[in-house]
């Protein structure tokens, strides 16, 4: 990427998005779109947890203010297989995540949601194709964490 | 450094992997990083020779971590955890490392990229693995009965089979009959005997097993509990209807399939005479000498292949799939037809690619030396089939392998050879949350690997549910179910992963928001040293994690998925390579 020689910055800038996916319903999707070879910013990373509803705040936080450019949160929706209501406490997760962000000075945009299925494979590929345009327009993260 | 001693293996898969991640400059660049004492690249991880290398290297080493870099989770950590196992490593301080599905199979187009976030995702693992701790699995008892959902030849076959080693079974089949499309059959390839007599046998034999209980006209209702032991509710239809709750360890799905249903002018379907592959076989098996059609004798016979499969993906609803049994099935049934009319009818196969698979090609050798003869079409010309003035049939084509030239075949009957397609069973989905693949049909978690287990703990799918199948290939998929039944149920418990969800005692103020959270009520107040605080019941615990971002005071950690871990992951993604 460095090598590219444009000489407008925001052109070479390739965001950095941490996806946090669940083992059973988002991976199995994610790992879907890879078998399909589909293809994505190599600068999207996953880590897989058990639920969404796990996701402490914080960690949002502390990958933000790392370096990641963007968090996206592949949620079960309503396939959770461990909670009910799993939907509306990611929801709330999100919601406290956002207070906490926006305190921190990171712009709303870098933090999605949405619900991915087992085999939802190209609407995974499409979010994170829409995502990384929206945050390349966005700039880096620490441009904003600075300001 | 924290004193650990770990292992670190990537894996090229082959080319699946090596092809587009540089694999040798992954293990170069992470081969430093502190604790790693041994990193290596291997053509295959999961090869008996691997397995065996790292478990020499662990001795030899001192490992007390592992991380694996291939495939999936998916597919392997059970593999990798007891080569841990084996090797002396505590097989819950090993992490697997995603570089095939989530890495180079993504990135094939960026093979730099690929390579970078490879190297990034191992240094992750590397990093969690570090903060693992020794952990031994949780046993649970296991119920010694289980169900079988669907009563067709798969089902049956699964019924008597886990009877048979010792488990009570409960069979339940919506239908007011068991035997599934079997039943309706006649001769059936590859054997030659007789469908509706191989169920009517293995009926019998059901019935007859004190250790099988079958509920016909029964669904199923309701699921709790947990892997092991779930409580499955019943409801029978009948004069009134009766639910009844039992207790089972495994849950075996066997709900076959259904047959494509063409459109009506799809290849002239809605024209008398062009009949769908399952009609076509209750008239072959109906028929004890030649084939008569509205009282005609039929002469001539047209077979159009991947009617309702291989459909094209701008098809609202479309198949995409091969359906599989059919070609065999269409072979299989010609071969009928010559058999039971001398060889003077002649019989035309109109296919885009034939897939007698297996031995099932001697099937079609045989057909062509009693005349069938057949006409390859091109993809994307589809046959046209029209009626005629003088009554009969017309199949228009062109043959791909006498050059393309333009074929019209009068036809007595034209054969639409059509697939099967997944059933709709949204209530048993919605129930048992089984998983559904892209193709509508339940997905296993592996189709070499575990093709059988879902990614539900305990219930297994067996049989054309799963996919297209062949009878002979439904009961060997049952008896697999069989045996992943037994091999969970006949050990009297079973073991649970431990990543479980832990209290610090010591942060903890129980302020019981923790057991709010918890819908499995996994979490009870304890006291300790005259303190009140919150204690996860391990067994109850399903390691959701639901319960750890509740607590203002960060007192609760999910076993596996810590804070620290968490944290440590992303700084391992974030750490810039130099190369």
């Amino acid at each position: 990427m460095t090598e590219r020689l444009d000489t407008d910055k925001d052109q070479a800038f390739v965001p950095t998005i941490l996806v946090l996916s669940t083992n059973n319903i988002s991976d199995p999707g994610i790992d879907l779109a890879g078998s399909s070879h589909m293809h994505y910013s190599p600068k999207v990373m996953v880590i897989s947890l058990p639920c969404t509803s796990g996701i402490k705040p914080g960690w949002v936080l502390y990958a933000m203010q790392q370096g990641f450019d963007g968090v996206f949160v592949a949620a079960d929706g309503d396939e959770c297989a461990y909670l009910s209501d799993c939907s509306e406490r990611t929801s709330q997760i999100m919601a406290d995540t956002q207070t906490l962000l926006q305190e921190d000075g990171f712009e709303p945009q870098r933090l999605r949601m949405a619900a991915i299925c087992s085999v939802c494979a190209e609407p995974f590929t499409n979010y994170m194709h829409e995502f990384s345009k929206s945050l390349t327009e966005l700039g880096p993260s620490r441009k904003a964490s600075a300001a | 450094m924290s004193g650990r001693r770990i292992g670190v293996y990537v894996c090229q898969c082959g080319g699946n992997i090596g092809d587009y991640v540089d694999v040798d400059k992954v293990v170069a660049t992470i081969e430093h990083e502190p604790d790693v004492v041994v990193a290596r690249s291997a053509m295959f991880t999961c090869s008996d020779a691997t397995q065996q290398e790292i478990v020499q290297d662990a001795e030899e080493q001192k490992l007390d971590g592992l991380v694996v870099a291939s495939c999936s989770p998916k597919l392997h950590t059970y593999t990798f955890r007891d080569v841990a196992k084996r090797a002396g490593i505590n097989p819950f301080q090993y992490t697997q490392v995603n570089v095939r599905e989530q890495c180079s199979w993504t990135h094939t187009d960026d093979h730099e990229g690929a390579t970078e976030k490879a190297t990034r995702l191992v240094r992750a693992g590397i990093n969690r693995t570090r903060l693992t701790e020794p952990l031994e699995p949780i046993v649970v008892e296991t119920t010694p009965k289980s169900l079988v959902v669907g009563g067709g030849i798969a089902g049956l076959r699964a019924a008597l089979g886990l009877a048979e080693i010792g488990l009570s079974v409960f069979l339940v089949e919506k239908e007011p009959r068991l035997g599934g499309w079997v039943a309706s059959f006649g001769a059936m390839y590859p054997h030659g005997r007789n469908g509706a007599e191989l169920v009517a046998k293995l009926e019998e034999a059901v019935r007859a097993n004190p250790a099988i209980t079958v509920f016909t006209n029964a669904e199923v209702m309701s699921k709790s509990g947990s892997f092991g032991n779930y409580q499955v509710t019943i409801a029978v239809h009948g004069e009134r209807l009766e639910t009844i709750t039992v207790d089972v360890g495994s849950i075996v799905v066997a709900t076959g399939f259904e047959t494509y249903e063409p459109a009506a002018g799809e290849f002239g379907y809605g024209i008398d005479g062009v009949v769908t592959l399952p009609q076509f076989k209750k008239m072959v098996d109906g028929s004890a000498g030649p084939l008569t059609y509205n009282g005609r004798p039929v002469k001539t016979i047209a077979y159009v292949y991947c009617v309702g499969s291989r459909q094209s993906k701008d098809v609202e609803g479309g198949h995409t799939y091969c359906s599989r049994y059919c070609c065999t099935a269409a072979v299989h049934a010609a071969l009928e037809v010559a058999a039971k009319a001398d060889l003077s009818v002649r019989q035309y196969h109109l296919y885009r690619d034939m897939r007698t698979y297996g031995k099932y090609e001697l099937l079609w050798n045989e057909s062509r030396e009693k005349g069938s003869l057949y006409l390859r079409v091109p993809d994307d010309e589809p046959p046209a089939v029209e009626k005629i003035a003088s009554g009969g049939l017309k199949v228009t084509t062109r043959d791909l392998l006498t050059g393309g030239e333009e074929v019209a075949i009068p036809a007595d009957l034209v054969v639409l050879v059509t697939g099967m397609v997944p059933r709709e069973n949204d209530e048993l989905v919605s129930v048992l949350k089984l998983p559904i693949g892209i193709d509508g049909f339940f997905n296993e978690i592996h189709p070499k690997l575990r093709p059988v287990e879902t990614i539900v703990d305990g219930v297994y799918i067996c049989g054309a549910c799963q996919s297209p199948k062949n009878s002979a290939e439904s009961v060997t998929s049952g008896l697999a179910a069989v045996t992943q039944s037994g091999a969970i149920l006949k050990r009297g418990f079973a073991e649970l992963d431990p990543m479980v969800a832990m209290v610090d005692t010591d942060a903890c103020t129980w302020c019981d928001k923790c057991l709010e959270a918890c819908p499995y009520a996994a979490i009870e107040q304890v006291d300790e040293d005259g303190k009140a605080v919150a204690s996860v019941i391990r067994t109850a615990c399903k390691g959701c994690g639901g319960c750890v971002p509740v607590c203002p005071t960060d007192a609760v950690d999910l076993q596996g998925y810590t804070d620290a871990q968490v944290k440590a992951m992303i700084d391992g993604l974030l750490e810039v390579t130099c190369s």
